[in-house]
């Protein structure tokens, strides 16, 4: 985390909401003001940030996870390593020890209860970080290998070597489990995009509840505003949710998005109210 | 009996829509609902619950203050950052040490290694599953409780409890809507099932999405259609994603214009079949034939046996 910079994540239970339209617009619209700014693609099964900032990659690095590995001339079969494993990532057999590279969690536990000290920690590979500068933003992606489960350690990991800007902008996951709760720790606001659907409605329900329970400051923002019915605007009247943005249907919105431009190109009025967001979200938290 | 598995790589292309969609035209199938952070097919299937399950997903520590000397052993052993301590001038160390259960991975090793066995490590309820009954037959869904993991496994328990449902009840069809995505608890709708749908949108998002989807699937060697949602959006685009799925033996199976039913149809809480004769609903119906001539061709025998998911991994990449 960078405790100088005002971190804000843009979140959503729903899938397809506009995260990585709000994230990517509002951290250009921010650098174009002058501010240095960072995009952290979080979204790191399905990064598509790079779509619309087209950044120059400046570097990519593997992120790799510690596993387990057994020198079976010091192995006696004991199984400790086994019974300590949570995630049945090891499995001794008579005259051998099995390891499940894509079930280890990389806990240490077999690590440090082998009593023959036969197991080391190896590297494996599970995704990679790229990063680079796009239309005025800093760059950074989190990119998971095809096949691999985890999502969350190079959530992790890009959030440990933050660039070092006046803001930060975390494009989120959808869900509400481990990969977005990764991402949204720590952050001084979370940004909730829906739309005004049942389905929409639903996932912010729950999305609510997780960054309630985790303590965050947040607000929702309800994208093709005027495409359902007025159910979420009642729910955040109800709940005492702060409403901080509603973005109406526009076709050119939709068509631009499509092909991978920014939206916030578009025209100043968007551009506009992104800004203003901005202003209230820093408002609430009292950045400075 | 077959598992069709109807997935997207990106969020919000219109699976669940579709899903509701075929749970309208097919017949005698157990529905699942594999999106089990965000589940929403419910809502649009009159849906009853008849009944709830806990569902433990794994184990978490706790710190039992009274017999912690505060040594700060776990702190060392933790790998994730889920031991942390606040200040307590009641303790002799002036701070007390505390599990962050949002950072607790469920390893255990902290409860191992403690000297004076002061952390307790116990399984927890990490959400509820249901099984509905509904307008169009049973589904199975969950909820998985608010910022808890598992949702792999969960994915694996609600599958294997359809699959019981769908033999006892003689059922030949188990349609599976799968979470965004190409992670966990993907992998875990995926593996062993019998055909994929892939449901999409005419965007370079989505078209990005789907290379990474459709690499996946193809480690699983399981035969895919795909659905275009809103193809209208934008014709290159759509073109776009018919030459890649004819590149990749990925069968077109339908083409739905952008449609307001569709929404209107979830606003009434209803599938966009039963709301009325549109232009979405008349395509979807099209495509269900097309799906249903796939689905005829393959031999309930021949469907593949649920495999563990490490065979696949350690087949990737490599």
């Amino acid at each position: 985390m960078n405790s100088s910079s005002f971190n804000i994540a843009i979140a959503s239970g729903k899938g397809g909401t506009g995260k990585t339209t709000l994230a990517t617009c509002l951290a250009a619209v921010l650098a174009n003001k002058g501010k240095s700014v960072a995009y952290l693609d979080c979204d790191v099964e399905e990064p598509n940030g790079h779509i619309f900032l087209k950044p120059e990659i400046e570097h990519t690095t593997d992120v790799n996870v510690m596993i387990p590995k057994v020198d079976l001339d010091k192995c006696t079969f004991c199984g400790e390593c086994s019974k300590i494993c949570e995630f049945n990532a090891i499995a001794v057999l008579r005259d051998k020890v099995m390891v499940f590279p894509s079930l280890c969690h990389s806990c240490g536990g077999c690590f440090h209860v082998c009593p023959e000290k036969a197991i080391v920690e190896v590297p494996r590979p599970i995704g990679q970080i790229a990063d680079g500068t796009g239309s005025g933003v800093r760059f950074v992606e989190g990119r998971l290998n095809i096949g691999e489960a985890m999502a969350p350690p190079i959530t992790a990991r890009i959030k440990r070597n933050m660039p070092d800007t006046e803001v930060t902008i975390i494009d989120a996951p959808p869900g509400t489990s481990c990969p977005v709760i990764e991402a949204v720790t720590g952050m001084d606001y979370v940004v909730l995009v829906t739309e005004p659907t049942p389905f929409g409605l639903n996932d912010l329900t729950l999305a609510v509840g997780m960054v309630r329970t985790m303590n965050l400051p947040f607000g929702v923002v309800i994208n093709r505003s005027d495409m359902g019915d007025d159910r979420v605007v009642r729910y955040c009247a109800e709940e005492d949710v702060e409403v901080l943005l509603q973005i109406p249907f526009n076709r050119a919105f939709a068509e631009s998005y499509a092909v991978g431009e920014m939206v916030s190109n578009l025209g100043a009025e968007f551009a506009g109210s992104l800004e203003s967001l901005f202003d209230t979200i820093e408002s609430k938290v009292g950045h400075d | 009996m077959i598992e069709l598995v109807v997935v997207s790589g990106k969020g919000g292309t219109g699976k669940t829509s579709t899903v509701g969609a075929l749970a309208a035209l097919a017949d005698n199938k157990v529905l699942v609902d594999c999106d089990v952070d965000a589940a929403d097919l419910h809502l649009i299937l009159h849906h009853r619950v008849e009944k709830t399950h806990d569902f433990v997903g794994g184990s978490q520590a706790e710190i039992k203050g009274d017999l912690c000397t505060d040594c700060g052993l776990c702190l060392d052993y933790c790998r994730f950052n889920a031991i942390k301590t606040v200040a307590d001038a009641a303790r002799p160390s002036g701070e007390r040490f505390f599990v962050d259960e949002y950072a607790c991975e469920g390893c255990g090793v902290c409860a191992h290694f403690c000297p004076e066995e002061a952390i307790d490590f116990s399984e927890r309820v990490n959400g509820q599953r249901f099984l509905s009954e509904t307008a169009y037959g049973p589904l199975l869904h969950a909820r998985l409780g608010i910022a808890q993991a598992n949702s792999g496994k969960l994915v694996a328990v609600l599958r294997q409890e359809a699959r019981k449902l769908a033999e006892q009840q003689e059922r030949e069809l188990v349609i599976i809507d799968g979470p965004p995505g190409i992670g966990c608890p993907v992998i875990a709708s995926l593996t062993g099932a019998g055909y994929v749908l892939l449901v999409t949108e005419p965007s370079m998002s989505a078209l990005h999405d789907m290379e990474r989807l459709v690499k996946l699937i193809s480690h699983f060697e399981i035969p895919a259609g795909m659905c275009i949602n809103r193809y209208d959006i934008n014709q290159d685009l759509t073109d776009r994603l018919e030459r890649f799925a004819a590149e990749h033996k990925v069968a077109l199976l339908g083409k739905i214009p952008f449609d307001p039913a569709i929404t209107k149809a979830q606003v009434a809480g209803q599938t966009v079949i039963e709301y009325g004769d549109g232009p979405a609903a008349s395509e979807l119906k099209a495509m269900w034939l097309k799906l249903r001539e796939q689905l005829a061709c393959m031999e309930p025998e021949h469907t593949k046996q649920p495999i563990n998911i490490i065979d696949i991994q350690d087949n990737v990449e490599k």
